[in-house]
Formats: C-alpha cells, structure tokens, sequence
C-alpha cells in the first residue's frame, strides 16, 4: 500500500510539474523576448506584462502543487526513488506535452536527448 | 544565439543547482518536518542558508522565465539539467567526494544530451495544428 502512494505521489509530481513548465511557456511565448522588452519599456512592464497573462499565475500554483507533492511522496517513500523517477518522468512528460500543448517540433535529436538526460538524472540519483 | 542568451542559460544551470545545494544544507540543519510542526518551516526562512538558497532559486525562475521567452521547453529543459553534473563537479572538486562510475555514466549521458539539443535551433518554428487534416481536404478540393 505504501508503494502504491509513493508511485501516486511521483505520478502527482510528474503530472503538476509538467502542466507549471507548459503553463510557463506559453505565458512567456506570449510576452516575446524578454530582454527586448526590458530594453524598450523597462523591467515594470515586464513584470506587468508578465503577470497579466492568464496562464502564468495558474503555471506557478501548479509548480507549487508540484513541490507539495514532492514533500508529501518524500514522507511516503525513499528519497533514493522518489527524486530520480520524478525528475526523469518529468523530462519525458515535457517532451510529450510540448509537442501536444505547445506544437513545438520535438524531432528526433530532442527525443534522444530527452531519453538521454533521464536516464543519466536517473542514474546520478542512485 | 547571442552570448547573452547562452548566459542566460548559464544563469538557469547556476542558479538551480546552487539554490538547491544551500536549501539541502539548510534543511539537514532544521531537522525533519511533520505535520504537527508546520510552523517550522515558516521560521525556517530566518536560516541563512535556507535564506541564501530561496533568494538563488528567485534568480533561477527569472532566468528560467527569460530562456523561455525565446527558446522552446523542450530546449531550456535539457540546459536546467546540467545542474546535477555541475553538483557532482562540486563535490568532486571542491569537497573531494568520490563520484562512483553508475554517477560518471550519469553525467556522461546528460551532457550528451544537452550538447545534442545545443547543436540544434534553439526556437522551432510550431507545428500546424492539424496538418494530416489540412492536406485532406486540400487533396479532395483538388479532385474534380
């Protein structure tokens, strides 16, 4: 029983953090560069800007959710598990949503690297 | 990409990993949090390291927010991932930690990784929604 938490919690983790990073970017997609704003009306409006798209306030609370998540799976089980399988998952899941929420074009190069840099987070972990 | 945006990136790899390397260290010291004692975690703040640690995790979401305004997640990804090699390298380096082979295989594969979605555009341009659809009816609109 406590397995079947512990892999909820990762499967709640995986789930909030990845709809924070999609949230995220397109909240920032529509604000556009960031730099060239600040150069051109100054950080205020940045920040304005920023916050004023619907979807970042709504990124950030599901980031949060996500690190609750994180807290609470760590009561459940081992920190050796839970951070390694989270933070791999959350690669794969971002390379899946991207493609599906963002339409970004996750060719063959990123998927290796999306598959490469979660198993390498993987094994660091161990 | 300009050099600005590779510091950047620079910035969201620097920042995590030393955001979360302070807030570990300050965590050990505070002990372990239950439900009973929530309270702690609010005076936890008052910890110079936890204090220290939060500040740099400001710093890393304002770069992480930047890289993401003009570079695709499935690019500013890989780049926040190099945080785990730069940890070990730390410890290696500056507390002399042995790094055992599983770990050096790790870093191996993350670097990788990162330097594959490096050679690449940073910005995709997005896909059509649904282009499977769009030739469809373009095919039929061109039959007779």
């Amino acid at each position: 029983m406590k397995d079947a938490y512990t892999w909820a919690g990762i499967g709640l983790i995986v789930i909030a953090s990845t709809t924070g990073d999609i949230l995220l970017s397109r909240a920032m997609k529509k604000v556009g560069h960031v730099g060239d704003l600040w150069r051109r009306q100054g950080l205020l409006c940045v920040i304005g800007r920023v916050l004023a798209t619907p979807t970042f306030l709504p990124g950030v609370l599901a980031m949060a959710v996500g690190f609750y998540s994180l807290l609470f799976a760590l009561s459940w089980g081992n920190l050796s598990l839970v951070a390694p399988a989270s933070a791999s998952l959350t690669f794969i899941g971002n390379a899946v949503a991207a493609r599906i929420f963002l339409h970004e074009h996750v060719g063959r190069r990123r998927w290796l690297a999306a598959l490469l840099v979660a198993g390498g987070v993987a094994l660091m972990a161990v | 990409m300009t050099f600005r945006k590779y510091l950047v990136l620079a910035g969201v790899t620097v920042f995590s990993a030393t955001g979360d390397s302070l807030l570990a260290r300050g965590m050990k010291g505070l002990g372990s949090v239950s439900l009973h004692n929530l309270s702690s975690l609010l005076l936890a703040i008052l910890n110079p390291w936890i204090l220290g640690g939060v500040l740099l995790l400001l710093a890393f979401f304002a770069s992480y927010m930047s890289a993401l305004s003009w570079a695709d997640l499935t690019y500013v990804l890989p780049a926040s991932s190099l945080g785990y090699v730069l940890v070990a390298l730390i410890a290696l380096l500056v507390f002399h930690e042995e790094i055992s082979v599983t770990r050096w295989l790790g870093i191996a594969m993350i670097s990788c990784g990162v330097g594959l979605v490096a050679a690449g555009p940073s910005l995709t341009p997005a896909r059509k929604r649904h282009p499977a659809s769009a030739q469809g009816t373009a095919s039929q609109e061109a039959q007779p």
